[in-house]
């Protein structure tokens, strides 16, 4: 019924190769996953498992770690719960890096050695790669991640200039995945500092024109276990799977402190 | 009272809920610190640093390329720069900042790598001790130096610099 001047939908509108194998084309190949287990019931010591796994191009290490789970050996424990880098869960070190197993694609690593995979550091590992958040989480909720405002609330949105807002844009995308604080020297030797994570959370706030509560926060962090204990290597703005530029709000939050306090 | 754990309290805001005490001890905070030492100690470290350059890259240049550079550094050399008060001076800030400088610099170093307190105390007392004697002496050394030393017979030990010959005499 269609007239001719109407243009056609494509079938599709992924433009598939006239020739090629399509989706046979994926590449597949072999590769060793190393992963270091702790399990308090079945030995006092971690040790180390590794598999062989026929794997593809479009998989993750996240995918690899299913494999194992639900194919061979279902004592292995890992969180995870979106799969797609938004909620944050599945933060582990990957051949000595902070990445997120949903993140991480095989064919981006080199699949010619074993893929170690280990539980985060510096946080009490609890079984295999699960480490316990609490206190992560504790420094989280030290520095009051939430809107504090003096003024009545107002019957609609409280509004902000563009500018305002770009202020503190960087530091909304965390996910609180660890990634950053668990990277972190400083926080491995004795867990005291308040980390990265929980620096991040508080700038999210602090340059955040609507917030009435900078200066509390910035009072919380000028702890000695606050910001001045940053040495400022960086490992937690390379860590960061949401590409938050961390030492720089560490360095932003430090600023302020001192700008207060002269 | 140990610097950590044992005194450990939660923060009093009322946002440990819903699962605080359940914390692992070790990573619990004692008491917030008091004053702002550590603000003052990290600015302390940039501005002594962007000090040190200047005093420490002249102190090498009059020291190392001027007139006959190395060659001439001898008693004499040393004696005629603190019979200046300026090179006193200057050499007494270099002193105090760079030991300054250092020590809070191995201060950082302790704090980051000793896990124990018990490690840290032991090594912070040494830095301390060993910073307090290198800084008075080193004070003592600048504004007590004698240039025209003599022997028992009253006279000028050969290296003593040319000015003291006109002093004595
Ligand atoms: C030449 C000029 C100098 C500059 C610009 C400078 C600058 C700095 C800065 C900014 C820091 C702090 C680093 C941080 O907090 O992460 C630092 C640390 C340190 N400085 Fe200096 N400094 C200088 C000379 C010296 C001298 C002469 C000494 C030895 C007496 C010294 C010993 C230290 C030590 C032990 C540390 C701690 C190490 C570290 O933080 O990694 N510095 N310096
Ligand atoms: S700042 Fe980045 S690395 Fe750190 S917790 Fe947030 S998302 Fe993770
Ligand atoms: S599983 Fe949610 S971020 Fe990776």
């Amino acid at each position: 019924m269609s007239t001719a001047t109407v243009e056609q939908e494509p079938a599709s509108k992924v433009d598939l190769a006239e020739s090629g194998e399509g989706a046979g084309a994926i590449q597949e190949f072999t590769i060793t996953l190393k992963v270091r287990r702790y399990d308090p019931e079945r030995a006092e010591d971690a040790w180390w498992d590794e598999w062989q796994l026929t794997m593809y191009g479009t998989d993750r290490v996240l995918d690899a770690l299913h494999k194992v789970k639900w194919e061979i050996d279902g004592t292995l424990s890992f969180r995870r719960s979106c799969a797609h880098g938004i909620c944050g869960s599945d933060a582990m070190r990957i051949n000595g890096r902070n990445r997120l197993a949903c993140k991480t694609l095989l064919k981006d690593l080199d699949t010619s050695k074993p893929i170690v995979v280990e539980a985060i550091k510096g946080l009490p590992v609890e079984k295999d790669l699960i480490v316990d958040m609490e206190p992560f989480f504790q420094s989280y909720r030290e520095i009051m991640p939430f809107l504090i405002n003096n003024s009545p609330a107002p019957s609609a949105e409280r509004l902000q200039s563009p500018e305002d807002r770009a202020r503190f844009d960087d530091t909304t995308k965390c996910i609180l995945c660890a990634a950053c604080t668990s990277s972190c020297p400083v926080f491995w030797t004795d867990g005291q500092y308040f980390g990265p994570a929980a620096i991040v959370n508080a700038h999210r706030f602090i340059f955040d024109s609507r917030d009435d509560a900078g200066d509390m926060r910035l009072e919380v962090l000028n702890d000695k276990e606050g910001v001045w204990r940053c040495r400022t290597t960086f490992n937690c703005s390379e860590a960061c799977p949401r590409g938050i530029e961390v030492t720089k709000a560490i360095q932003e939050v430090k600023t302020a402190i001192i700008a207060r306090s002269l | 009272m140990t610097a950590t754990n044992s005194e450990a309290t939660l923060p009093s805001q009322g946002t440990e809920a819903p699962r605080s005490g359940r914390v692992d001890p070790k990573y619990l905070r004692s008491n917030p610190s008091k004053g702002a030492f550590e603000m003052w100690a990290w600015l302390f470290m940039r501005v002594s640093g962007a000090a040190l350059v200047i005093l420490i890259f002249v102190h090498l240049w009059t020291n190392l390329m001027v007139g006959d550079g190395i060659y001439q550094i001898d008693f004499a050399f040393v004696a005629g720069k603190w019979a200046n008060p300026v090179w006193q001076f200057w050499d007494l800030t270099m002193l105090w900042l760079a030991m300054l400088h250092g020590a809070n610099g191995m201060r950082t170093i302790i704090n980051d790598y000793a896990e124990k307190d018990s490690t840290r105390l032991a090594l912070k007392s040494i830095l301390y001790l060993a910073s307090t004697v290198i800084i008075i002496l080193g004070t003592l050394v600048i504004f007590t130096f004698e240039p025209c030393l003599v022997d028992e017979a009253g006279n000028l030990l050969e290296y003593a610099p040319s000015f003291c010959e006109t002093a004595v005499n």
